[in-house]
C-alpha cells in the first residue's frame, strides 16, 4: 500500500494504482475524456492533467501510476491552467452547434466546457469539417466534426466487442474514425459505442433528433430478451419509450447493453401492436371490449372441456413473461382442471423431466462464471444467444481463463479457444461423455454412466485436463444444446463431470424468465415451487398430439417453437385458440380465435428470474398502449370469471407475495441433478438440420424492432454446410438450393463452411423465410434448385 | 491478389516477430504490397490484414498515418520534396516550385501522361543535403538546385 495526499487528504492506495484510481476511491472528480474504468489507458485527451509536486510539469491522472508519498493538487493554478489549455485546444474544431445535436444536455465535452472553457473563443482561422460516415443502421456517425478523437470507441470494439472495426485513420489535424472502407459496424453490442462517445459524434440512430434528454424521465427497468435480466433505464416522454439505456450492475451487465436489449423498444410503439381485443367471427377479424372477449374465452375454455375433457385444453407460454403472470396462468390452469402447460416451447428432449427436482439455472453466480479459470461450453453459438456473457467469458480468457468448447459449428468467438470438439447435434451428448471419461479417468474415479462405449479423443482429453487443472471450472450448456436431441443426456453427463471435477454446472437460460418459469411450476410435471402435481403433456407433446384448445400466452407458435410446421398445423387443428398477445402477429390472425392486448414488459409491473436465479422486481415503465391490459390483471379477472379460487389479488405486490415467501433468495429451489437418464446416442441417417434462432428473431418484439431487422444480423438466413455435403448434393456454394421439411419447401441460396460437421445442414429458424419449415434439430433435405 | 514472391517477402518479415504478433509485420507487409501494385487499394489493404489476421481497419490505420503508402495510384516516378524547416530555408520551396512548373502539377497531383507524381514530403533525415528529394520512396536526390532537378528528370525521361 501507497500513502499519498490529494488535494490535502491523505490516502493509502494499493501499488499500481493510478491518480486517477486514487482520486475515484476519495470522491474527487478529475475532468475526463478518454479515460474509462473498463477500457485500456490511452491518456490522449490530456483533459485530466493535474499538478504533481515534484514533477516538472502536470501529469496526466488517468496514466499516472502513483508513488509513495506523492501529493497531488487537482485543482491548484497549474492543474486549471493545464486543464483549460486543453479544453481550448479540443474546443478549437469542435463546431458550435449544441441546439441541434443530440448529445446536447447529456454531453460530456459541453459539460466540461461550462466548467474548464473560456466565454468566447480565441481561434479566428477556419475549423475543420470532417464527412460523415455509415457505420449500420444502429450508431449513426454522421457528425464526425464533433469527434474529439478520444479513441473509446475503438478501444471499445478492439477489446470488449473483441474485433476492431472502428479505427482512427489519418494523422494530427486530419485524423478521422471511421470503420474499415464499405463496412459498417457488425458487432452485437455496437451500440455501447454510443454511450461511451462523450461527444455527439456517435449517436443512436433509432432515437436521433427525437427527444431531448432532459424532457425524458429516467426509469428502471430490465432486461426482456435473455436469461442475463441485464438492468435497464427505459428514458420515457409523454407515454412513450423513447430509448433504452443500460444500469450499471456490475453482477449482471457492468456498465454494457446488448444491441437487442437496447434497440428492441422500437417494436413497442410499432403499429404492430394489438391495441384492443379482437374476435373472430366467420373468419373476419372484429374489434371488441375486454368484456365480450373475456366471456368469449370463458365460453370456449368451459365449451371445450365439457366436450372434450380437460385435458384437450393445452397451455403454452412464453418465457418472457413475468414471474407473477406465469404463476398465475398456471394456478389458473390448474384450478381449472388442465394439466397441460409448457413454457419451454423450443425443447426438443424431455427425459429428463421425471428425475429433476429444481429449475435449471447457471450452477452459479455470473460473476463466478466468468472468474472460472476453465469454462467449458456446450451448444452454444454465445455471441447470439447472450452477447454480454460472450463478451464477459472474452474477458476473463484475457485474463487466463481456459474457453472450451463442444459445439455442432466452428463459430468465431473472437477469442482465444483452449480446446473445441465440433460434432453434430446428435453426437453432442457423446462429445460431452468423452470428457467425462476422460475426467474420471485424470480424478481415478467412476461415474455413475455406462461409458462404454465411449472414445476418448485428444481434444476431449484436452477440454478434461483444463477442467481438472483449473481451481475454479465451470460447465454450461447453451441454447443448442438445450433444443438439442440430447438435452437430458447432457445434463446428466454435465451433472457428473461437475461431480467428479468439481466444476459448477449449469445452463445458459435462454429467455428473460425462464428460470421464474420454472419455478413458478409452468411446467407439465412440476407444479409452484415443485410440488408435485398431476402430470400433464409438455410442450412437444402437445403439439404432436392436437388439443382442441390452445391458450397461447406471449407466444407465437411458428416461431417459437421447435417445430414450427407442426405447431401451426396443431393450431390450425384447435377448435379454438386464445392468444394473449402484445402483438397482433401474422400466424395469431391467421388461426386465433380471440386476441387479447396484454402488456409487454415496459406496461406492467412484474419481475424476471435470470439465470444465476436473481429475482429482479420493475414497474411499468409507461401507460399501456390502447386498450391494453396487463397480463397479471387480465389472468386475475378471468379466475373470477371462470369462479375459480385463490384469484382476490388487489395489486401486483399481493400476486408477487404469493410466490416471494417460497422462492426466498431462491438457492434453495435451484437444481440441474437430474436422475435416470442413460445414454444411448440416438442413430440417425441423412442430413440434420442446425436450426439455431437468430439473435434478432428471439422473441416477438425484436422480431418487430426495425431497426435490428435492418441489420446484418436479420438477414435472410443461408444454408451452409460441410463442402462435401453440398458436393453431394452436387451444389456449389453461393447457388440455389431446394431445402425441404415435411411439406415445407424453401429456396435459399447455400455457403460452404468448412467448420461444420459432415452430415448437417445449418439453417436458422423463426426468420420468416424459413418459418415453415419443421424441428430445428430434425432430418432435412437438401437439393438443386 | 498479391504474388508468389511477394507473399514470400511477407513471410520471411513475419517470421521475425513472435508467432502471435504478426500484427508487427504490418508496415512491412503494406510496402511489400505497395512495391507489386503500385499503390495500396482498399482490397489490396484487407488482403495484407487478412493475412496478417488483424481486422482490416487496423490496417488501413498504418495505411493511412504514414505518408510513403500510396492510397490512390501514382504515377510512374514519385517525386518526394522535402519542405521541413531546413530544406525550407535552403531552397526546398524553390525546389518544388520549379518542379511544380516544369512538370505543370501541384502537390498529390500525377500529370497527365501518367509519368510523375509530385508529393509533399516531410523531413528524410538528410539535412545536410538540403533540399532534398526523394524518388520512388527508396532513392535520395540531394542538393536539388534547378540543374540537378533537371539532370535529375532528364535521366528519368
Amino acid at each position: 500500500m501507497l500513502e499519498i495526499e490529494i488535494d490535502g487528504k491523505k490516502l493509502t492506495v494499493p501499488q499500481g494504482s493510478t491518480i486517477m484510481d486514487a482520486a475515484h476511491s476519495v470522491g474527487t472528480y478529475i475532468p475526463h475524456f478518454c479515460y474509462h474504468k473498463k477500457l485500456s489507458i490511452a491518456a490522449n485527451c490530456r483533459m485530466c492533467l493535474v499538478e504533481v509536486e515534484k514533477a516538472p510539469k502536470p501529469l496526466p491522472a488517468c496514466a499516472t501510476p502513483v508513488t509513495d508519498g506523492m501529493r497531488v493538487h487537482t485543482h491548484s493554478d497549474l492543474a486549471v491552467k493545464a486543464q483549460q489549455g486543453v479544453m481550448e485546444f479540443l474546443l478549437i474544431n469542435h463546431p458550435l452547434d449544441c441546439p441541434i445535436c443530440d448529445q446536447g444536455g447529456e454531453c460530456q465535452l459541453q459539460d466540461i466546457a461550462v466548467g474548464y472553457g473560456g466565454g468566447s473563443s480565441r481561434y479566428q482561422e477556419e475549423k475543420r469539417s470532417v464527412p460523415g460516415k455509415d457505420m449500420g443502421p444502429l450508431v449513426s456517425a454522421e457528425e464526425m466534426s464533433r469527434c474529439i478523437h478520444c479513441t473509446r470507441c475503438v478501444r471499445f470494439t478492439e477489446e470488449i466487442g473483441g474485433f476492431q472495426e472502428i479505427g482512427m485513420a489519418n494523422r494530427g489535424e486530419f485524423s478521422e474514425i471511421l470503420p474499415f472502407l464499405g463496412k459498417t459496424v457488425d458487432s452485437e453490442i455496437s451500440g455501447n459505442v454510443i454511450d461511451l462517445c462523450p461527444v455527439g459524434a456517435l449517436t443512436s440512430k433509432p432515437f436521433r433528433y427525437s427527444a431531448r434528454s432532459w424532457e425524458l424521465s429516467r426509469r428502471k427497468s430490465v432486461a426482456p430478451h435473455d436469461g442475463l435480466g441485464s438492468n435497464l433505464i427505459v428514458q420515457v416522454y409523454n407515454h412513450k419509450v423513447m430509448r433504452v439505456l443500460p444500469l450499471e450492475n456490475e453482477a449482471i451487465n457492468e456498465c454494457w447493453l446488448s444491441d437487442r436489449d437496447r434497440f428492441s423498444y422500437e417494436a413497442l410503439n410499432s403499429d404492430a401492436r394489438l391495441t384492443r381485443p379482437m374476435i373472430k367471427h366467420d373468419g373476419k377479424w372484429h374489434e371488441t371490449d375486454w368484456q365480450t372477449a373475456l366471456d368469449y374465452v370463458v365460453k370456449g375454455l368451459t365449451g371445450v372441456s365439457a366436450q372434450h375433457g380437460k385435458d384437450a385444453i393445452g397451455v403454452l407460454a412464453g418465457a418472457g413473461a413475468t414471474t407473477e403472470e406465469l404463476y398465475l396462468l398456471q394456478k389458473l390452469a390448474r384450478a381449472f382442471g388442465v394439466n397441460n402447460i409448457d413454457h419451454r416451447l423450443r425443447q426438443r428432449d424431455f427425459a429428463a423431466d421425471e428425475g429433476q427436482t429444481g429449475a435449471l439455472w447457471l450452477g452459479s453466480t455470473i460473476a463466478e462464471m466468468a472468474s472460472a479459470n476453465a469454462v467449458l461450453v456446450v451448444g452454444s453459438t454465445q455471441r447470439h444467444e447472450q452477447p454480454l456473457l460472450a463478451a464477459r467469458l472474452r474477458q476473463a480468457v484475457k485474463k487466463g481463463a481456459e474457453l472450451n468448447l463442444i459445439h455442432v459449428a466452428d463459430d468465431e468467438l473472437l477469442t482465444r479457444v483452449n480446446a473445441k470438439l465440433i460434432v453434430a447435434p446428435q453426437a453432442l451428448a457423446d462429445g460431452l461423455a468423452q470428457v467425462l471419461k476422460a475426467v474420471a479417468e485424470l480424478k481415478g474415479a467412476s461415474a455413475n454412466l455406462d461409458l462404454s462405449g465411449v472414445t476418448v479423443y485428444d481434444e476431449a482429453r484436452r477440454i478434461a485436463e483444463s477442467l481438472v487443472r483449473a481451481e475454479t471450472a465451470s460447465v454450461v450448456l447453451g441454447s443448442v444444446a438445450q433444443h438439442s436431441p440430447v438435452f437430458s443426456q447432457l445434463l446428466a453427463i454435465g451433472g457428473e463431470i461437475a461431480r467428479l471435477s468439481g466444476a459448477h454446472f449449469g445452463v445458459f437460460s435462454e429467455a428473460a424468465n425462464s428460470v421464474g418459469a420454472q419455478f413458478v411450476g409452468a411446467l407439465p410435471r412440476r407444479g409452484f415451487a415443485g410440488a408435485a402435481v398431476t402430470a400433464g403433456l409438455n410442450a412437444a407433446e402437445m403439439i404432436a398430439a392436437p388439443r382442441k384448445a390452445y391458450v397461447l400466452w406471449g407466444v407465437e407458435p411458428e416461431a417459437d417453437c421447435h417445430d414450427g410446421q407442426a405447431a401451426v398445423a396443431a393450431m390450425k387443428a384447435a377448435e379454438t385458440v386464445i392468444a394473449f398477445t402484445a402483438f397482433k402477429g401474422d400466424g395469431l390472425l391467421d388461426y386465433a380465435d380471440v386476441l387479447l392486448p396484454t402488456a409487454p414488459f415496459t406496461e406492467t409491473a412484474g419481475s424476471f428470474v435470470n439465470m444465476e436465479g436473481k429475482l429482479q422486481t420493475f414497474n411499468g415503465v409507461v401507460r399501456p398502449l390502447g386498450e391494453t391490459r396487463p397480463g397479471w390483471k387480465v389472468l386475475r379477472v378471468l379466475g373470477n370469471l371462470l369462479s375459480l379460487q385463490g384469484f382476490e389479488q388487489n395489486t401486483v405486490e399481493d400476486v408477487r407475495a404469493e410466490f416471494v415467501g417460497p422462492f426466498g433468495d431462491g438457492a434453495a429451489k435451484l437444481s440441474n441433478a437430474v436422475s435416470g437418464v442413460a445414454l444411448d446416442k440416438p442413430a440417425v441417417t441423412g442430413l440434420v438440420r442446425v436450426g439455431e434462432v437468430p439473435m434478432y428473431h428471439v422473441d416477438a418484439i425484436v422480431r418487430r424492432a426495425p431497426s435490428l431487422q435492418a441489420t446484418v444480423h436479420a438477414k435472410a438466413p443461408v444454408a451452409s454446410a460441410n463442402p462435401a455435403v453440398l458436393a453431394a448434393a452436387g451444389l456449389a456454394d453461393g447457388e440455389l438450393a431446394v431445402v425441404r421439411q415435411g411439406a415445407c419447401e424453401v429456396r435459399v441460396p447455400v455457403k460452404a463452411d468448412a467448420g461444420l460437421p459432415e452430415g448437417v445442414l445449418r439453417l436458422a429458424a423463426a426468420h420468416p423465410a424459413t418459418v415453415g419449415l419443421g424441428g430445428l434439430f430434425d432430418p432435412i433435405e437438401l437439393k438443386r434448385g | 491478389m498479391l504474388s508468389a514472391e511477394s507473399l514470400a517477402k511477407i513471410d520471411r518479415e513475419v517470421a521475425k516477430y513472435p508467432a502471435d504478433q504478426k500484427r508487427s509485420a504490418t508496415m512491412s507487409a503494406l510496402r511489400i504490397a505497395q512495391q507489386e501494385k503500385g499503390w495500396l487499394a482498399t482490397e489490396t489493404i484487407e488482403f495484407v490484414a487478412n493475412y496478417l489476421g488483424i481486422p482490416p481497419v487496423a490496417a488501413y490505420e498504418v495505411a493511412t498515418f504514414y505518408n510513403m503508402y500510396d492510397l490512390k495510384p501514382v504515377g510512374k516516378h514519385k517525386l518526394t520534396v522535402c519542405t521541413n524547416l531546413p530544406c525550407a530555408l535552403s531552397g526546398g520551396y524553390d525546389a518544388a516550385d520549379y518542379l511544380k512548373q516544369k512538370l505543370g502539377i501541384d502537390f498529390g497531383e500525377t500529370s497527365a501522361d501518367g509519368r510523375f507524381t509530385l508529393v509533399e514530403g516531410e523531413c528524410m533525415g538528410a539535412c545536410g543535403d538540403a533540399p532534398v528529394m526523394l524518388l520512388n520512396n527508396h532513392s535520395m536526390c540531394s542538393f536539388m538546385t534547378r540543374e540537378a532537378i533537371d539532370k535529375k528528370l532528364a535521366e528519368l525521361e
